[in-house]
């Protein structure tokens, strides 16, 4: 029963990708061609309105729902790693159209064949585990 | 009141609802980040036995898992009742440069050049859908996060790390769509 919040909040998550189109390739064709506004102005105001939410949690020490602390863990230092990861996750966002999120969103839409990125990006992250210590970082 | 759930989201209210969810899940005491689930998914197949990178307490991040099965049911319920089957608008400028590279007007969501089933049944069409994920899949985590953990979680908490990450999401998607896809399609 302690997932079934978990599970609300994703169907809520699942419902905006799609319904904001976020899970389509034609809009993250669009966003990569700079030729429209839509997937900017989204992110654009999740991130300036969370910009805002963390900086009050900070600020006036807001506990989370069981009186816990929110911690915010810092990203490790590093240039390589993200730039050269960031990058090559990139490629692929703009090839198959979706992030992992929208991957699995696609899937209950009806776009089955979505799931081929899906299992491959699990190969894909498997690799990585595999190839781990041998990678700048 | 219905058409507002049917009708397509406007981006305002998506970004308002987008970290929302991350500040509901970090209240509940996680944090908002999608690709985890694809490791903790190599973690419960036994990956940890041989690699040392998916041998963690798996079971912590059931929670993700369980969000990931809501995600694919509020997709069924968007394709379903809340589809009010209005066509997609596209830019027309992005609709005519990828009917340069051989994609009809768009219909829907996605293009039947990559996700029909006759598209996937071939070998190019297979590829491309294998490579798109294997790259999302390894990059996601030799960046340590995707959109959701960098691009919405680490640049709220005002995070470098994420900032340089975000930045190589946009140098692998222009040089994907303006370099390769001339190649490829």
């Amino acid at each position: 029963m302690k997932f079934l919040k978990f599970l609300v909040i994703g169907i809520l998550f699942g419902i905006m990708m799609a319904k904001s189109e976020i899970i389509s390739w034609y809009r993250i064709q669009e966003m990569f061609r700079f030729q429209s506004f839509h997937m900017f102005g989204i992110i654009g105001i999740a991130v300036i309105s969370g910009i805002i939410g963390v900086m009050v949690i900070k600020k006036f020490n807001i506990k989370d729902f069981n009186g816990n602390p929110i911690v915010f863990h810092p990203k490790e230092k590093s240039i390589i790693r993200y730039i050269v990861g960031g990058t090559i996750f990139g490629m692929g966002w703009a090839l198959s159209g979706a992030c992992p999120g929208p991957m699995v969103v696609n899937i209950g839409y009806g776009f089955l064949n979505m799931g081929i990125v899906f299992l491959f990006s699990i190969l894909g992250t498997y690799l990585y585990g595999v190839l781990r210590s041998k990678l700048p970082h | 009141m219905t058409d507002f759930f049917t009708q397509s989201w406007s981006w305002w209210f998506t970004g308002i609802v987008i970290s929302s969810i991350m500040f509901i899940l970090l209240f509940l005491g996680q944090s908002f980040g999608f690709s985890s689930n694809l490791r903790t998914i190599c973690a419960a197949a036994g990956a940890g036995k041989n690699v040392s990178f998916f041998n963690f307490n798996w079971k912590s991040q059931l929670w993700n898992i369980v969000f990931l099965a809501g995600a694919i049911i509020g997709g069924t319920l968007a394709g379903t009742v809340l589809n009010s089957n209005e066509p997609i608008v596209i830019s027309p400028s992005t609709v005519s440069d990828l009917q340069e590279l051989g994609f009809s007007s768009p219909t829907g969501l996605q293009p039947d050049e990559l996700f029909a089933w006759e598209s996937v049944a071939t070998l190019k069409g297979f590829l491309i859908l294998a490579i798109g994920g294997l790259f999302i899949g390894f990059g996601s985590r030799y960046a340590g996060g995707c959109t959701s953990g960098h691009a919405i979680s680490g640049l709220s908490s005002l995070q470098i790390p994420s900032l340089i990450a975000v930045i190589g999401f946009f140098i692998g998607g222009l040089l994907m769509t303006h370099i390769l896809f001339p190649l490829i399609f």
